[in-house]
This record gives structure tokens, sequence and C-alpha cells, in this order.
């Protein structure tokens, strides 16, 4: 038993001295790696249809915020219409038009500010690349600045579609 | 006892001929078996510290790792890099502009790093170009080259560019003395009318732009090295000279006569007095002074038309010189100030001058008569002591702030090790072979961290799988943490690596930009957002293609109404806004090279069709899955064919042709 013991010993601190001196910090003891647990449980907002990041509630108004629109407008052209058409015609992403009837806010805008994480773990964001097979770039977009996208979004809907938001309502109603 | 004596007489002559042959040796014996695991990085993990290399005659700097010696980047300084397009895209071109004209390649040779109270603060990065006499900065956030200043008046621009310890000054000499100004003389006039200048160029602390403040007119000597004091000696430039003797021909044979040759001190806070008095001529010349502009990236180019300079003649006080033995090379200060060493390539010993000693001297008068009214300061009033016969062709020493210097000898091909105080030897180790400069990181600082040393050596031979007469610079690492020098790696080089400096990567790594922010650049002809690409002419034969690149098409991709004879002009914007997405461009035919555009960035390439037919451009970097697909054609008329302007992506380009028909019919109508 003892010689176990001090085998097990060996064993542990061989694992410490390999692990040492790494610039990853060591998983916490006792916590078996990621791939030994269960299948994971879908993160509640990716259930949800909100994706995942920092973005966990939005609240919009009936009204549209000009101001924002415009602001949305002018980041629109300079960093996502190179691959975004306001109509619905895809070119090298998804055309814009009827986005916010499809997609929830919060999706929305953690698919523009938190694009790795999504294409990794949300399956819409997943399916979505593998119909398009180019990965939507980080643009380095601020919260701020992806909720002007938004509202750009709706205003576009509402111009094209004639309505706005209708993912909200389809999932709630 | 016969045979004893003949194998002793053999064995001698064995020894000798190994020894006077330079031949190759082998490590065995110097490398213990476990030293790999000191020098090796694992996969992923980061190296602690930055290595600036010199490139030498490849004009460039390269940035290494230690202790793993792995090459990250070359940086393109003083020569054009078709690689990225530094020195062909329109934006880069004007760094090169001299009073020369367009000079697109020089030859570096030492490295400073900017400093704050005498130690390196990781903001700038300075380098000469020996040849045709500049100082280029380099900026440390982004790895670029942002400025390049001429220096008026000198000829090899060697002893350069030599930093004060807060950075006030680079300070730097004339290698080869010329006639100042330049005039139509016999060489054999050198003694008459040539002239050697010590040059201070400031640094601004804040945007560390460079400005030529003034000029020291010197006699006609070779300016080879220097440093500047630090400490209780900050304050004081040193420059080792050779050449006392003013030969102007087989300078290997005539400029070695004299037992001593004259080290340069200068009191450079009485210069700025004298400047402040107004004691200065100026002098009319043309020199070129050459800033990139942050916001836009574009360099514009600058002629400056006057210089201050001062003359010791006039100027008491200000300049004396030093008798160092035997054509003196490198000249080092320790981490605290107060000893200077002169490295005399052809001496068996190193001069080690105390700075408090030479303060008295001065002070006292104690000089043993002057060189064209500058005083020579009694060399045993100044010495301090004198390391016996260390080795042979001392050239360069750094310290690792634990009073132990370290120094290269190019002739015996090893590294010593000595005590600053004592000046006892306390280790040696051969290198690989014959060694130039050595570098420890922050060695030449007021807290060196004396953990690592780098010798670098000027010949190969035998160290690498043969790759025909050329062959690389290798560089060999040492481990100075013990009592004795450890080799623990061998590391090839690119160019020929004069003088490194390294720096702590913490230092470095937090402030390094990772993209340009869109919404920051400033270039007039930016395309910011694919709505804005577009083709404008201007004028009769100036084309101007406004093109953006996201992964992964070039917009527009197809272009018509390009002429024979125009010349055309793409500025390419990165709309990417993520690290490490560049897009390049390239184009069939063109006769200079490619573009590399880091995301946000705008780069111009100009480019002169010179037949018709169509012409294929694409992207060079390997961006993403769909790269090979990210491309577009230039249709190229015959001159004056009228075929009208037309650009575009898909629908665009669909409209803008249906447009063109329904004109041509309408024009094909009225006919």
């Amino acid at each position: 038993m003892k010689s176990l013991t001090f085998l097990f010993s060996l064993l542990l601190l061989g694992f410490v001295l390999s692990c040492g001196g790494g610039e990853q910090p060591p998983a916490d003891e006792g916590e078996p790696p990621q791939s030994m647990i269960e299948e994971e449980e879908t993160p509640e907002s990716i259930a949800e249809g909100k994706g995942i990041g920092a973005v966990e509630n939005v609240e919009i108004t009936d009204t549209i915020d000009m101001q924002m629109v415009e602001m949305g407008r002018s980041i629109y052209e300079m960093k996502c219409a190179a691959c975004h058409k306001l109509t619905d015609q895809r070119v090298v992403g998804p055309g814009w038009a009827g986005i916010t009837n499809k997609r929830k806010p919060e999706w929305i805008m953690n698919m523009i500010t938190n694009v790795e994480v999504m294409l990794a773990e949300d399956p819409e964001a997943q399916a979505l690349l593998e119909e398009c097979l180019t990965r939507m770039p980080n643009q380095n977009i601020s919260i701020g600045d992806a909720r002007a996208i938004l509202e750009f979004m709706r205003h576009n809907d509402r111009e094209r579609v004639g309505q706005s938001d209708q993912a909200i309502e389809e999932m709630e109603g | 006892m016969k045979r004893l004596h003949l194998l002793m007489a053999i064995s001698f002559f064995l020894a000798a001929g190994l020894f006077s042959s330079c031949d190759t040796q082998t490590t065995e014996g110097v490398v213990n078996g476990d030293v790999a695991e000191q020098a090796y990085v694992p996969p992923g993990e980061y190296d602690e510290f930055y290595a600036f290399l010199s490139g030498g005659y490849s004009g460039q700097v390269t940035v290494y790792g230690l202790p793993s010696g792995r090459l990250f980047r070359e940086i393109p300084v003083f020569s054009q890099y078709p690689e990225n397009g530094y020195g062909y895209s329109e934006e880069t071109k004007p760094l090169f502009q001299t009073s020369f004209g367009f000079v697109p390649w020089d030859d570096t040779h030492h490295i400073e790093l900017s400093q704050t109270d005498g130690e390196f603060d990781g903001r700038w990065l300075f380098i000469n170009g020996n040849n045709t006499p500049r100082i280029a900065r380099i900026d440390l956030k982004t790895f670029e080259t942002v400025e390049i200043l001429e220096i008026p008046f000198v000829a090899g621009l060697h002893c350069s560019p030599f930093i004060t310890q807060n950075s006030e000054y680079l300070v730097s000499g004339t290698r080869f003395s010329v006639p100042m100004p330049q005039d139509d003389v016999p060489i054999s006039s050198y003694a008459e009318n040539f002239d050697g200048a010590i040059n201070y160029v400031s640094v601004d602390p804040e945007s560390g732009e460079m400005d030529l403040a003034f000029q020291i007119l010197v006699p006609g000597f070779n300016y080879d090295l220097a440093r500047n004091g630090k400490g209780i000696s900050h304050g004081w430039s040193f420059l080792t000279t050779y050449n006392s003797e003013q030969a102007h021909t087989l300078l290997e044979v005539n400029a070695s006569q004299r037992d001593k040759d004259l080290m340069a001190v200068v009191n450079w806070r009485k210069a700025e007095e004298y400047l402040e008095e107004g004691a200065f001529e100026t002098r009319e010349t043309s020199y070129y002074h050459n800033t990139v502009d942050e916001g836009s990236g574009i360099a514009e180019s600058e002629e400056e038309t006057s210089v201050r300079v001062l003359d010791p003649k006039e100027s008491p006080g200000m300049v004396y010189f030093l008798p160092v033995p035997k054509s003196p090379h490198g000249c080092d200060i320790n981490p605290t100030g107060e000893y200077i060493v002169g490295n005399g390539k052809l001496s068996a010993d190193l001069s080690v001058y105390s700075f408090e000693k030479i303060q008295q001297a001065i002070e006292n008068e104690n000089f043993e008569g002057d060189f064209e009214g500058i005083p020579i300061i009694s060399y045993e009033a100044a010495i301090d002591g004198v390391v016996e016969k260390p080795g042979l062709g001392p050239l360069h020493t750094e310290f690792d702030g634990k009073g132990n210097a370290y120094t290269t000898f190019f002739i015996s091909s090893e590294v010593v090790k000595w005590d600053v105080q004592s000046k006892e030897i306390l280790d040696r180790k051969p290198t690989y072979y014959s060694p130039g400069h050595l570098v420890i990181p922050g060695g030449e600082t007021m807290n060196p961290y004396g953990k690592y040393l780098v010798a670098m050596n000027k010949i190969t031979k035998d160290r690498y799988l043969p790759t025909g007469p050329e062959l690389v610079h290798s560089a060999q690492l040492f481990d100075i943490s013990g009592e004795t020098m450890e080799l623990i790696l061998d590391f090839p080089t690119k160019g020929e690596p004069h003088y490194a400096q390294a720096i702590p990567a913490e230092m470095i790594r937090p402030n390094v930009k990772k993209f340009y922010r869109i919404e920051d650049n400033e270039h007039p002809r930016a395309t910011k957002g694919e709505g804005n690409a577009r083709v404008e002419r201007e004028g009769e034969n100036e084309v101007h293609v406004y093109m953006t690149a996201i992964r992964s098409h070039l917009a527009p991709d197809n272009i018509e109404g390009i002429e024979v004879g125009d010349e055309v002009y793409f500025h390419l914007t990165n709309l990417e806004q993520d690290w490490d997405v560049p897009h390049g461009f390239a184009i069939l035919g063109n006769t200079n090279a490619e573009l590399l555009v880091m995301p946000g960035q705008t780069r111009t390439l100009k480019w002169t069709p010179q037949r018709t037919g169509i012409f294929p451009f694409y992207c060079t970097d390997f961006c993403s899955a769909l790269h090979q697909e990210m491309s577009g054609y230039v249709r190229v008329s015959p001159e004056g064919s009228g075929v009208p302007l037309r650009w575009g992506l898909n629908e665009d380009l669909e409209q803008q042709m249906s447009l063109r028909e329904q004109a041509e019919e309408k024009s094909e109508d009225r006919m």
C-alpha cells in the first residue's frame, strides 16, 4: 500500500513538474479536462436564440432612432458592405433584408462583437458558415457600434420588407 | 629523452599550425549534454527577450527571440524590400530620399534602443546607414521604419548612432574624413583639407522625431565607435578614432604606425552652452529629413539647408583627446559610468580609463600637448588600469551589471570575462569563429539583465551545412548567469549583424499594435468602405484606382478603360480589423514589386502598362479558404482608344455595362 502511495506521489510529482513553468495556467485541480465531461448542456442564451457573448438583453423601442441609424449606416459602409448587401442577395455573407425578422437583437449583436465564439458554439452561426464558407471576420466593433448597426438593420427591414423585429415577437408570441 | 623532445616539438608545431591557420575547431568539451533545455522555448510559448540585430550589408534589422534564437521578422530600413513593397510603394519611397537622390540601399551597423534614466524604455530603435550617412528610427509599436535623417558633411557614418541616457542625443562621427564642405582637392592634401565631424542629433521626448542639433568640427581622423557617459559621466561622449597618422592610402599599414591613437572626449553640455551663447557658425548645405505621418502612413521628404557648427579651437573646454593604444575599435562604459574601456585592436592589452581621473586631469591641465588646438589628456593621468594579455584583437565590451565585463577577441576567437574593478580575468570561452560585437540584454545601460550573452561571429566556416562559398553568419548564445560562461546555442543570422541590442519582451510585447484602426486612417486616398471603391482619371494619363480588400475579394475587380501610357496608381485599403490578416496585391508584368497591406492601412502601387491586353491581379497573402479566388482583371486598350472607364463587381458592373451599351447604341443610332 505504502509503495503504491509512493508511486502515485511520484506520478503526481511528475505531472506537476511537467506542467510547471508553462504560460498556460494549469486547470483547477480536481476538475477533469473538458473532453471528459459529459456533453455540455447548450447555454441558455443559445437555446433562446440569443447567441453567446456579452449582449444578454437588448431593449428596443417601437420608434426608430434615426441618429443611431445614420451612425450604423456609416459603420456598415466602412466595415460590412464589402460582404453584406442591404437586399436579400447573398454575396460573401447573407444579405441583410429581413434579418431582424429572423434573428433576435442579442444574436445579431453577439455575432458582430463575438464572432469567434459564435462560430465555435452557436449552431445557427455554424450553419451560416457552412453555407457561406467564409468565416465572418472580427471587425473590431464595440457593443455601442453594434447597437447602432442593429438600428440601421431595423430601419432597412422596414424600408425593404415592410416590417422589423418579428424574431422577437415570433419567439415570444 | 630525444623521442620526448621530438614529440614535444611535433605537438608544438601541430598546435601552432592549428592556431595560426585559423582552422576550424570542434565544440567537443565545450558544450555539455543538457544545454538544449536552457535555450528551449516550447511550442506556443514566448521568449524572454527580444533581440534586435543589425543586418550589415542587408541594410535591415532582424528580430530574434532569446533564448530560442528564433527569427521573428526582418524589418526593412535602408534597403528596398519587395517582400512587402517597402521602398516600392508610393507611401514609403520618400524614405529613401537623400541629397544624392533616391538611395535604396545602405549598410546598417549599430542598434540603439531609446533610453530613459539610463535604462531601455521600449519606445524606439535607432540605426545608422553607413554608406550614405543616415540615421533611421523604428517605432517599436509597429516595428516599422518611421523616419530617416541624412547627416551632411560626413562620409561613412560608422560611428553611429550612440544614444545618451535620456535619449537627449544620438551621437555620431565620420568614419571617412572628407573636405568640409566637399571640394575638388588632391587626395594627398588630406592633412590640410580633410575634416571630421561629430554630430549631435536630438530626439524629441514625445514624438521621437530627430533633428540635427549641431556638429563639431574635428581633425580629419577616422571616427570609429562611441559611447556616451551615464550616471556620473552623463553629459560626456567618448569616441574612438584611428588614423591619427592622417594617412590616405594603404591605411592597413600607414594608419597603424603610432603606438597610440586618440579617443575624442566631448563635453556636450559645454557644447550646449556655446550654442546658447551663439558661438556657432551656420553652414549652408543640403540634407534630407524623411518622416512618416502616423495618421496617413505616408512618408514625406523635406530638404534641410543649414546646420550649426561648433569649432573646438574657438570653444575651449568642449573637446579633448585621450591616447589609446594601437588603433582602438570599441569604446565601452560600465553601468555606473565610472570606467571607459578602450579596445585597441592591435594591442594585447585593454585600457580602462577612470572618468574621475579624466576630470582631474582636465582640471589640473595635465596634458601631453595638443592636436590642432585640442588638448591631449595625459594617458598616465587618466588610466585606471590595464587588463593584461586577455587575448588577441579586442573589439567590443559589454557588462552584466554584476561588476563584470565581457570582451570579444577577434583574432583569438573568444569571449573573455573580466572584473572591472580588479582587471582580473575570470573566464574565457572560444567562439566559432572570430566574434565582432557581442550583446548582453541591456548590456550598455545602467541596469543590464546579465543572463545571456550573444556573440556575433564574422566567420562561420564549418558550423552549418555548407551552402556554397557564401555562408550565413553565426551567432552564439552563452548563459552567463553562473560564474563561468556556458555555450548553449548556435543560430544563423541574416546579412552581417554588427551590433545588436536585447530587451525584456515584456517591455515591448504589451504595446505592439495588432492592426490599424480604419477609423483613424487619414490617408487622402483611403477607401473606407467598399461602396467608395472607384476608378478616377486625373488629367491626361493619370488613373487612380481606389480599391478595397477584405476576405476574400478585391473591389473593384474588373477595370476597363486603362490605356497604354497611363500611369495607374492602385490605392489598396485593407478593410480588415483583425490581427494577422494582411492582404497583398500584385499585377502581371509590373516592373517593381508587390504590396502587402496591413489591416486598416492604405498602400499605393504605381503601374505603367506597356502593352494592350488583359492583366490579372491578385492577393498574394494566403488570407482565407477562398484566397485563390481573390483576384481580378484590368483591360488595357491602345493609347487614345477612348474606351470609357468602368469598374465594379457583379451587379455594379452589369449596371455600368448596360449603361455603356445603351450609350453605345445611342451613338450608333446617331451615326
